[in-house]
């Protein structure tokens, strides 16, 4: 039932945007007729060269104009992002999920919605995720081990998801549960981590209009290895605050003991926000490598550069502290 | 058994033994190398994978931890078989075990620090892992550096006990390993259990050897 409007298996490699193709349509569609000749050359190359890496269904969306890529801000490749990153449910090496992952059923897939909230229950992706509303938007995303890449992701604002259950107003945070199936998941067959993963906002957090609900990267519906069906990003946060492979959606009114907060509470914290002047303790983060660079050579920006719009969530809170 | 040891008896004794030695050693490098060249100039700009320095630190942390193991099995090995030749290279090992630490280490003070002193002082003081690291880099730069049959006829019998660091500095490069891990340390305590075999047998030569000459002193 999840994305059955969309989605089939079968679907012929032919109707598979390359990713040059992708973003030559997107370079066209910023400069205009004088991107159709490149445009079509683009093309023509990529259809040369016809071994596209993932047989993943395309996914339209509307660019979110505020959220583009930037001459400072250059995307990372489809090949990029999805064979390198962390989701240690597959394994704690960074090629393990896109290793591993082929192997995971996210049809049909199903979301519990608990805890204070007006309309608890089961949904599945297509009952949270307003398909009509799909934008894409560019956001930089900071891995707490220092380094970041640059992804279009596709989604809906996360508080348009959360709004669609009607948390209750004592609920002042929310709890994100990631599927637990060792199954398919061999990173589980371990206790390198407590399973299922867990990650949790403060409401405001999760309502603020950067949090965004992920279901596709670079026009595509998300990869398995990047948290497929449904993701989240918080782009102000070290990436292990963005949970991946959500199957709950639990509504409190207690701060939740997020997962690497249990595993090593000196070294990872339940706000995590980006911040070049809190080191972790096992190296500083006030650079980062913007990947695949080799040097650590930016400086780490607070709140990952998002400062202007989310520094106001934490107007006298001692981010030192609060880490 | 008698006829693999006059095998690897004649293969020590062949003039080719210390040149194999020494091309497996620098064959990492080169292909290291080869691919930070070709990612440098962009002839193949994923030749060392999405997260290079990450690649590079990985490569070269390995490499020298495992020709420092390699150099301490030396010794139990000709002991436990009688393979005598095996003893002339374990210096070799030593040295390119420093090479590569070598290697990491510049990888790490250019590429990530990018040979700020400052930051690297504030990582040694304050990251015990790095500490650990410097460590061990320190005693391997020290037994480099003193590594020349010069310096062992300098230094004579304090040379020995000198060397006995790098026991130290394996010890050390292990914790360094752990303690750079964010939650799966299942690998480094491999590595670590290993150290632990070398050390038991260590410990268990030293042994032997004390029982036989208190057994030839009260045997008269
Ligand atoms: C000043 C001295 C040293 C510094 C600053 C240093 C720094 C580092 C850094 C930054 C990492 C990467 C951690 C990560 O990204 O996961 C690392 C990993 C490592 N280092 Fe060192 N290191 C030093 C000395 C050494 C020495 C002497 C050895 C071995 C003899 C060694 C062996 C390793 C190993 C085995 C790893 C782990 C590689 C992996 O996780 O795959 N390091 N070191």
């Amino acid at each position: 039932m999840i994305l059955k409007t969309r989605t089939s298996a079968d679907l012929p490699w032919s109707e598979v945007t390359p990713e040059p193709i992708y973003r030559s349509r997107r370079e066209f569609l910023r400069t205009g007729v004088a991107g159709i000749t490149g445009a079509a050359v683009a093309a023509l190359a990529a259809c040369g060269t016809a071994e596209v890496a993932e047989a993943q269904t395309t996914l339209a969306s509307t660019p979110n104009p505020k959220y583009v890529a930037t001459a400072a801000d250059t995307l990372n490749t489809f090949e990029q992002i999805t064979t390198y990153n962390n989701f240690y449910e597959f394994g704690s090496e960074k090629g393990d999920p896109a290793k591993y992952a082929g192997k995971l059923t996210v049809k049909p897939w199903s979301v519990k919605v608990d805890g204070m909230v007006s309309k608890p229950g089961t949904y599945g992706v297509e009952d949270l995720v307003d398909f009509k509303a799909l934008e894409e938007r560019v956001y930089r995303h900071r891995c707490v081990e220092a380094w970041s890449m640059v992804i279009p992701w596709i989604g809906v604002p996360l508080a348009s998801v959360l709004n669609k259950v009607g948390p209750m107003p004592s609920a002042t945070f929310v709890e994100f549960t990631t599927l637990e199936r060792p199954s398919e998941m061999p990173g589980q067959r371990t206790n390198i981590l407590q399973w299922p993963y867990v990650e949790g906002l403060r409401m405001d957090e999760a309502m603020h209009p950067l949090a965004f609900m992920v279901i596709g990267l670079y026009g595509k519906v998300l990869p398995n290895q990047n948290g497929a069906p449904l993701r989240i990003h918080v782009p102000w946060k070290y990436g292990f605050k963005s949970g991946k492979s959500i199957v709950r959606i639990r509504f409190t009114s207690r701060q939740p003991l997020n997962t690497w907060q249990i595993a090593a509470p000196n070294e990872y914290g339940f706000y995590a926000n980006v911040n070049p002047n809190v080191p972790h303790p096992r190296w500083s983060q006030a650079h980062e490598r913007r990947l695949p660079n080799f040097f650590s050579n930016t400086p780490t920006q607070m709140f990952n550069g998002y400062g202007d719009q989310v520094a106001s969530l934490y107007t006298g809170m001692d981010l030192k502290k609060n880490f | 058994m008698r006829r693999l040891s006059v095998i690897v008896n004649a293969a020590l004794a062949s003039r080719a033994f210390y040149p194999v030695v020494w091309l497996a050693c620098l064959t990492p490098a080169l292909l290291l190398g080869w691919r930070v060249y070709e990612a440098f100039t962009g002839a193949d700009p994923s030749a060392l994978g999405v997260n290079p320095t990450e690649t590079l630190l990985h490569m070269t942390g390995r490499d020298a931890l495992s020709l420092l193991l390699l150099t301490l099995t030396i010794t139990p090995i000709r002991r436990l078989t009688g393979w005598n030749r095996l003893q002339s290279i374990r210096r070799t090992l030593g040295v390119w075990s420093f090479a590569y630490a070598l290697m990491h280490v510049t990888c790490y003070v250019v590429f990530d620090q990018l040979g700020d002193i400052a930051g690297i002082w504030d990582d040694v003081a304050n990251r015990p892992f790095i500490t650990m690291g410097m460590l061990a880099f320190s005693i391997l730069l020290v037994l480099a550096g003193t590594s020349t049959n010069a310096s062992i006829r300098w230094l004579g019998r304090r040379w020995q006990r000198l060397h006995r660091l790098v026991y130290v500095a394996a010890a050390a490069a292990v914790v360094h390993f752990v303690w750079g891990q964010k939650a799966d340390i299942r690998e480094p305590l491999e590595w670590a259990a290993y150290l632990a075999v070398l050390f038991a047998i260590r410990i268990g030569l030293a042994v032997r050897k004390r029982r036989r000459a208190v057994q030839a002193a009260v045997t008269p």
